[in-house]
């Protein structure tokens, strides 16, 4: 008897498990990438039920890795961050472009990014939004603060503040007037590149405030006033800047570093075609526009311009002349190695008195 | 012998009560004083004014002519046993026995001669290294007044250290005690609510009720002519009459014995008779004796202590008699009627308010 | 016969799903992490058994010097929790009324409830340079410029500290609460001064106590992550922010496995070591 119970139990939890698998979709994304408002939409249209996972490229990769691709629909990595992880271990399943609505798609953004997470001739990430990383000013506190290289200025002293990450010493590289993304192939070269860059953010670690640490360490330390140069994320720096006119993102003079943030199907995804299905709706020009305007960052969708707001347009037209945007350093593709070497040199400044 | 003990006129009010009563007394040197009380009768508190632990409302207490007014506990040359004994348990029976010796800041060889010389006293030689949790509760007992007598206090307090005892122990530890201050010479106040204790061991026993010594004697005093109904009621077994009416000699009871009493010059409501008073089938001859006929109700064999609960005819109220320890009346069973008697003496006449 | 065939019964099926939980989510993720401890690439890029994970930690400075930095400040922030519960656990199980200590106990548990993040952020909101207590301090005109207290080591201590308090006052008030009065006042009555009761008596009387207490805080702040991370300031590098690093930032899952086991080794051997010189046993604590 009390077999017989167990047995329908289990059954009974099969099926519903069984019922309701077909119609999930799990995302692993960043914050504010999939809107509530736009999960809600997707899932009246569809009957999918999306559930949502919070992460950064670093735990995406951990998490997939840690099950071999499993687990997820959908995942959102930059895209350098695809194609060496690729190669190690494959986590990813390649892109199907026949199942992405690629005309409503900017067609530059689409080659590059199937370039640079190609694998084995075969493409692993579709762009969904881009950004660039700089330096967020309080304009009133530090006049005249526009470079990477402001980030060991002395007159900025006490105040000055940075994610002590990957970014930033490539941001370090370019404000000492040198071309890291050039090394990318001579991996001694880098190294040699690194040793400098270690060198002067030591030698300047005491005009430091603090390392911000995530999004919100970020706005909380410029917004308090306990630092008024940092290096920062574009859409973070405009969303400062509603609150308080004197704060804004600012692309430093050698260059404002580029990314792109893409969509990457996990090899052992359960139900690929609603993966799809999110991508084309999300990247559709309406949508798309929403995304952008309320998370500030630059959608990969053609038609969204027409649906900006003027907010949008002007964060994105006082930060950036012509001249910088031709001057944006775009990520490529991160060579295997790279970044245990930097992981050292990080480890080592942290350390250093 | 002089006074190594004065209370004079010593009070102890509590926010709602009054806990001591103008006690006034003293003990003499060598002597053994025990305070015999209920619980509640204020004993304990006396014996923590004594001891410092608390201080008193009003009065004085002078040991060896000196106040103790402000003396703190540490300063006063008087220890004290605890109910609970307060081994420190993480101590070993020497260091037990050497905590007091250490704070007086003796040498290490004194003090190991004092402590193995007291521990030899009572009987724990060899007993150093233990554990007090390893100790039965008899060897307990003696640490714990090896420890508080190696201080050659002028007087050693006791608060009940034999309650935790088993009864067998406790009779043997009475006995033990008593040679034990006899040997040392050293005062004991002893406080006990077992007025067997009180009787074996004391010199001089203060009966304390409600915050008051009721009657300040020798054992024997104490037993043959308690002053206060409470003492008779308190010390030793007795039957308690209550009497309805006094014509001249004659005293009627409730339960309507009428008994010869002559000398009274108040007006008595209790009466207090000990079960050894009474004399079965008194001989016709014997003077100044009322003799009236009960029936046996039980016989509590206890063999020295053998009694008969008796019922006086037409009454439910019990009258306990000591049996003699004689094969004169063992032919006695359940239902016999016995005549009695009682001499005048042995029958305590007392106003109870 | 019948009864204890029904125990047995009862007594598997309590036992497995733990037996379950311990096997499936403790002893095989630890067994799997070992195994890939000891794993590293051979010059032709194949995993083989290497101590090479372990020698990382050893051969650079800045690893050992992490976990050296690490450990100390355990050592220090575990000694503080001690000094500043000691007499809030004496306090509220020896002065004050059962009733009012209840109170004052669910006013301690309040750090818990909110969680450690929301904590960390309440510190920067009252220690940053345009915080409460700086904002107070030159309202009132006892300084000038604000005091540089966030984003130090200052802040990180008060912030571990925090977090790790209550683990001390509880089992240093369940010991002191078994300390019956007499054994202070015995101790009075033998000559004691007040301050040799309290180091004679009271200390070693709470010894098991002060000691679970003091693992469990160690155990604690070694082990945390973000009081470090958000409140410490820019050279507070902790060691298990490295393991983060090597499993999240390069990858290096065999040398993250080996740090976490160094620091699972080298916090058990500072606890072996300190139960030694103090003399206390490990069966005693959790009485």
């Amino acid at each position: 008897m009390k077999k017989k119970i167990l047995l329908s139990v289990a059954a009974l939890a099969l099926t519903t498990s069984a019922l309701t698998a077909g119609e999930v979709l799990k995302i692993i994304t960043w914050k504010g990438y999939a809107d509530k408002a736009l999960v809600a939409a997707f899932e009246k249209e569809t009957g999918i039920d999306v559930k949502i996972t919070y992460s950064n490229n670093e735990e995406m990769i951990a998490k997939l890795r840690a099950t071999r691709g499993a687990g997820f629909e959908l995942a959102q990595p930059s895209q350098d961050r695809i194609s060496f992880v690729q190669k190690e271990f494959p986590i990813y399943q390649p892109i199907d472009f026949s199942k992405v609505n690629t005309d409503q798609l900017i067609t530059s953004m689409v080659d590059a990014v199937k370039k640079n997470t190609a694998v084995d001739g075969k493409s692993y990430g579709v762009p969904f939004c881009y950004g660039t990383t700089g330096l967020i000013i309080n304009k009133k506190e530090a006049p005249g603060a526009g470079d990477w290289s402001d980030l060991w200025n002395e007159k900025y002293k006490g105040k000055i503040s940075y994610r002590l990450k990957r970014p930033l010493l490539i941001g370090a590289a370019f404000g000492m007037g040198e071309d890291p993304f050039a090394l990318y192939g001579d991996i001694e070269a880098y190294k040699k590149l690194m040793a400098k860059v270690e060198k002067k953010l030591i030698d300047s670690k005491s005009y430091v405030k603090n390392y911000w640490t995530s999004g919100d360490t970020q706005v909380n330390i410029i917004k308090s006033g306990d630092a008024n140069v940092i290096s920062g994320w574009d859409g973070k720096g405009w969303a400062v800047h509603k609150v308080n006119p004197d704060i804004d993102f600012v692309a430093p003079k050698s260059g404002a570093l580029g990314w792109i943030d893409t969509f990457a199907i996990p090899a052992k995804a359960k139900n690929v075609e609603a993966a799809y299905k999110w991508i084309n709706f999300t990247l559709a020009p309406k949508n798309a526009a929403f995304f952008t305007n309320k998370e500030k960052y630059g959608t990969a969708s053609k038609g969204a311009s027409e649906f900006l707001t003027a907010d949008v347009k002007a964060d994105f037209e006082r930060s950036f002349t012509s001249a910088d945007i031709d001057n944006i350093k775009w990520h490529p593709p991160v060579p295997a190695g790279f970044e245990a070497i930097e992981a050292e040199v990080l480890d080592r400044i942290k350390a250093a008195k | 012998m002089d006074k190594i003990l004065e209370v004079k006129n010593l009070s102890k009010h509590f926010a709602d009560f009054t806990s001591v009563d103008e006690v006034d007394f003293f003990v003499e040197e060598g002597g053994f004083f025990s305070i015999l009380g209920p619980s509640g009768c204020g004993k304990t508190t006396l014996l923590r004014m004594i001891a410092g632990f608390l201080d008193e409302s009003e009065g004085d207490i002078l040991i060896r002519g000196k106040s103790m007014k402000g003396v703190p506990p540490e300063n006063r040359p008087v220890n004290i046993v605890f109910q609970s004994l307060a081994l420190f348990p993480m101590m070993n029976v020497r260091e037990n026995v050497a905590f007091g010796l250490k704070r007086k800041k003796l040498k290490k060889d004194e003090i190991d001669k004092k402590v193995s010389d007291m521990l030899g006293r009572v009987g724990l030689t060899g007993f150093e290294k233990k554990k007090v949790t390893e100790l039965s509760g008899g060897q307990r007992q003696r640490v714990a007044i090896a420890r508080s007598l190696v201080m050659e206090p002028s007087i050693l307090l006791l608060d009940e250290p034999l309650g935790a005892l088993d009864r067998k122990l406790r009779e043997h530890m009475k006995v033990e005690l008593k040679l034990l201050q006899r040997e040392l010479g050293t005062t004991f106040v002893y406080i006990t609510h077992d007025q067997s204790e009180a009787l074996v061991m004391s010199d001089k026993i203060a009966v304390m009720n409600k915050g008051r010594f009721e009657q300040l004697d020798t054992p024997r005093n104490l037993y043959k002519s308690p002053k206060t109904a409470f003492v008779a009621g308190f010390v030793g077994e007795s039957n308690k009459f209550v009497i309805t009416n006094r014509e001249g000699d004659t005293i009627t009871t409730k339960r309507g014995l009428k008994l010869n009493k002559p000398g009274i010059d108040f007006e008595p409501n209790i009466m207090h008779v000990r079960p050894e008073a009474f004399i079965l089938y008194p001989a016709d001859d014997l003077k100044d004796i009322s003799t009236f006929e009960v029936k046996i109700k039980t016989i509590l064999f206890d063999g020295s202590n053998t009694k008969l609960a008796t019922l006086v005819d037409g009454s439910d109220d019990e009258i306990l008699i000591a049996l003699p320890q004689n094969a004169q009346f063992e032919s006695l069973s359940e239902g016999d009627l016995v005549n009695i008697g009682v001499h005048q003496d042995d029958l305590k006449c007392y106003l109870e308010e | 016969m019948i009864e204890k065939k029904s125990f047995n019964a009862a007594f598997w099926l309590l036992i497995v799903p733990v037996l379950l939980w311990l096997v499936l989510l403790i002893v095989l993720p630890h067994i799997d992490l070992l195994i890939s401890s000891f794993q590293a690439k051979n010059s032709a890029g194949e995993m083989e058994f290497s101590l090479k994970n372990y020698m990382a930690f050893f051969n650079n400075d800045i690893y050992w010097g992490t976990f050296m930095r690490t450990a100390g400040y355990a050592i220090f922030v575990t000694m503080l929790a001690f000094v500043i519960t000691f007499p809030i656990a004496f306090y509220l199980t020896k002065v004050i009324s059962k009733k009012n200590a209840g109170f004052l106990i669910l006013l301690l548990l309040i750090p818990l409830w909110v969680g450690e993040l929301v904590t960390v952020y309440g510190w920067m909101i009252l220690l940053g340079d345009h915080g409460v207590i700086n904002h107070f301090l030159m309202g009132i005109g006892i300084i000038n410029e604000p005091i540089n207290m966030l984003y130090t080591d200052f802040s990180m201590i008060l912030g571990l500290l925090y977090m790790s308090m209550l683990f001390m006052v509880v089992p240093i008030m369940s010991t002191l609460e078994s300390l019956d009065d007499s054994y202070i006042e015995a101790a009075s009555d033998l000559g004691a001064t007040k301050w040799t009761i309290f180091t004679k008596i009271i200390i070693p009387y709470s010894m098991p106590g002060i000691v679970s207490g003091a693992i469990i805080v160690f155990m604690l702040v070694i082990g945390d992550y973000l009081a470090p991370n958000i409140l410490g300031g820019k050279s507070s590098l902790w060691f298990t922010e490295q393991i983060y690093s090597k499993f999240l930032q390069t990858f290096n899952w065999g040398e993250g496995a080996a740090f976490g086991f160094l620091l699972l080794l080298l916090s058990s051997g500072i606890i072996w070591i300190a139960l030694k010189l103090s003399g206390q046993k490990l069966e005693r604590v959790g009485q």
